[in-house]
């Protein structure tokens, strides 16, 4: 068993039995009331998104279990993308992407750390628990900009990655969506700069 | 050039800060703060006017400098820059203040330093608390953000979709006829609040938004005491702000924390932020109370490693930056 410490949860892993606990400890800098009611929705969300991604065609993990505030889900054997990602990796990431959003779905936590390089060559989604529902321009807009301002920080080829992941999203989400999303990000990052 | 290699320990920098409602003005060496005055700007009614805190900063910018200069007793050829904010901020305020500090420099015949508002107060928090390579939470009325340097800059992790989160508390307590500023009075009100109210918590991988927030606090006036509202909303403006310092402690891999900006004052937004570091064995720093704000000492001393690194500011390209992003600015002494 391996222990996992996330950038929310913890993560108890089980590579023998090829499964995954994923565990919303109570936050103790929250109020309780405040606290409980932020596990419960985004667990339930979580097992709940993780499974119609996966019927929209987009590789998540399977979901086997589910309680108050933790997941057991499938395994993914493989790395994330945060040490590893290229332009090729970028691109799948951006086909998969667009199929999320074709599927209705905005993943709320896009990064690199939440893309796992399986070893069968597959890029697998995990993470959901600021996903939702939301077709609205804005949404997917604001899902896109939280992946390139990730790429800014981390990557000094953030610019060809972002190039990349475009040509991916695009492909799946089809060009004139995708423009329209892709206009939206440019006008988040400009209401970030000018106050 | 000829500057760099005179310089000693003993440099002596001019700094000014008035990008809000703060005028205030420092020396410092490489070793400490000489002398400090300032001069805050406090509206009479509403919030920050940018005209009239202009107008304020210009009527007492030349006895804020003067104080400065005589209570450090030096001679005025002893000072060896002009530092001063050149954005982000309020273009009135900053242009008052950038007009004052090229007559200065030419007046001293001495380099003109124009010193990003953010970066200074980075340089600053971690000259005071010794923070190596530390994510930072820059929490203040017009930013929010979460930052780390990596390759020469600092970058931006994560920051407010809409208003900062000194701004969103402006807000609120205006709503409820609270004087400027808010964020004092806020603290005190929530710490006799007893029943938390949900409102909306906005969180969008490392960034997040707050107008919501302010709607929906507003919205429920009637129902609920002005100290309940307090203290919800502050639960709510910290809990998404701790939540994102985690997230990005996790991704961007740091185990130093640093507070900056002037709502990192508040004890409660301390007290939880210093829950995330213990758990994740993550060294907590926040600079003394009356240095988290704008203040002209964080401005001398970012001046300073300017001057140091060859950064002068020529006065044809002096033009103030009221939107001057961090990762704009090249560190080279990091
Ligand atoms: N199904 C899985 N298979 C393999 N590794 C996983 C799986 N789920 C999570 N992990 C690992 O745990 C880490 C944290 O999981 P994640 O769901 O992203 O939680 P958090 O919200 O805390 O970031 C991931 O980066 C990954 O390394
Ligand atoms: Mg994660």
């Amino acid at each position: 068993m391996v222990l996992i410490r996330g950038a929310e949860a913890t993560i108890y892993l089980d590579k023998n039995l090829g499964e995954v606990i994923k565990k919303r400890l109570p936050k103790r800098y929250r109020v309780k009331t405040l606290d409980d009611a932020i596990v419960e929705e985004r667990t339930k969300t979580e097992a709940k998104i993780i499974s119609d991604a996966r019927r929209a065609g987009v590789p998540t993990p399977i979901i086997l279990d589910l309680k108050d505030d933790e997941i057991k889900m499938e395994f993914i054997k493989g790395e994330t993308l945060r040490d590893m990602v290229d332009e090729q990796m970028m691109e799948k990431a951006g086909e998969i992407v667009g199929k999320l959003h074709r599927g209705k779905i905005a993943h709320g936590d896009l990064t690199t750390s939440n893309m796992i390089y399986s070893s069968e060559d597959r890029i697998y989604l995990i993470d959901f628990g600021l996903s939702r529902y939301d077709t609205e321009t804005e949404a997917r807009g604001v899902d896109i900009h939280v992946l390139f301002q990730m790429l800014k920080s981390t990557y000094n080829d953030h610019e060809e990655l972002k190039n990349s992941f475009i040509k991916g999203y695009k492909k799946n989400f089809g060009e004139d969506e995708a423009n329209s999303v892709l206009k939206r990000v440019e006008e988040i990052e400009r209401r970030g700069r000018y106050k | 050039m000829g500057n760099l290699l005179k310089m000693t320990k003993d440099t002596i920098i001019l700094g000014i800060e008035g990008t809000a409602w703060n005028l205030s003005a420092a020396l410092v060496d490489e070793r400490k703060i000489i002398s400090e005055y300032e001069k805050p700007y406090l509206p009479k009614e509403g919030g920050i006017h940018p005209r009239d805190a202009a107008q304020s900063h210009a009527s007492n910018i030349k006895e804020v400098i003067s104080k400065t200069i005589k209570k450090a007793e030096i001679d005025l050829d002893e000072i060896k820059g002009v530092a001063f904010s050149i954005g982000p901020g309020m273009g009135p305020c900053l242009r008052t203040v950038a007009t004052a500090s090229r007559a200065l420099s030419l007046l001293l015949k001495v380099p003109l330093l124009g010193v990003n508002h953010c970066v200074a107060h980075i340089e600053f928090g971690r000259w005071l608390t010794g923070a190596k390579n530390p994510l930072v939470l820059y929490v203040s009325g017009a930013n929010s953000q979460v930052i780390a340097y990596r390759d020469k800059k600092y970058r931006i992790y994560g920051e407010t979709l809409d208003i900062g989160v000194g701004n969103a508390i402006d807000k609120f307590s205006r709503f409820f006829g609270l004087k400027h500023p808010g964020g004092p009075k806020v603290e005190e009100l929530a710490k006799r609040g007893k029943e938390y109210v949900r409102l909306p918590y906005v969180v969008k991988g490392m960034d997040f938004s707050f107008s919501g927030l302010v709607t929906a606090a507003t919205s429920k006036s009637k129902e609920n005491s002005l100290e309940d509202l307090s203290f919800s909303f502050q639960e709510n403006a910290f809990s998404m702000l701790t939540e994102v310092t985690e997230r990005a402690l996790s991704y961007a891999r740091r185990d130093e924390l640093l507070l900056v900006g002037g709502v990192g004052a508040n004890l409660r937004l301390r007290e939880m932020l210093e829950t995330i570091c213990e758990e994740r064995e993550v060294k907590f720093f926040v600079p003394d109370r009356r240095y988290v704000g704008d203040n002209g000492a964080m401005i001398a001393y970012t001046g300073l490693l300017m001057l140091k690194n060859g950064m002068v500011t020529p006065i044809e390209r002096s033009s103030v930056k009221p939107n001057f992003r961090p990762d704009e600015v090249e560190i080279p002494w990091f």
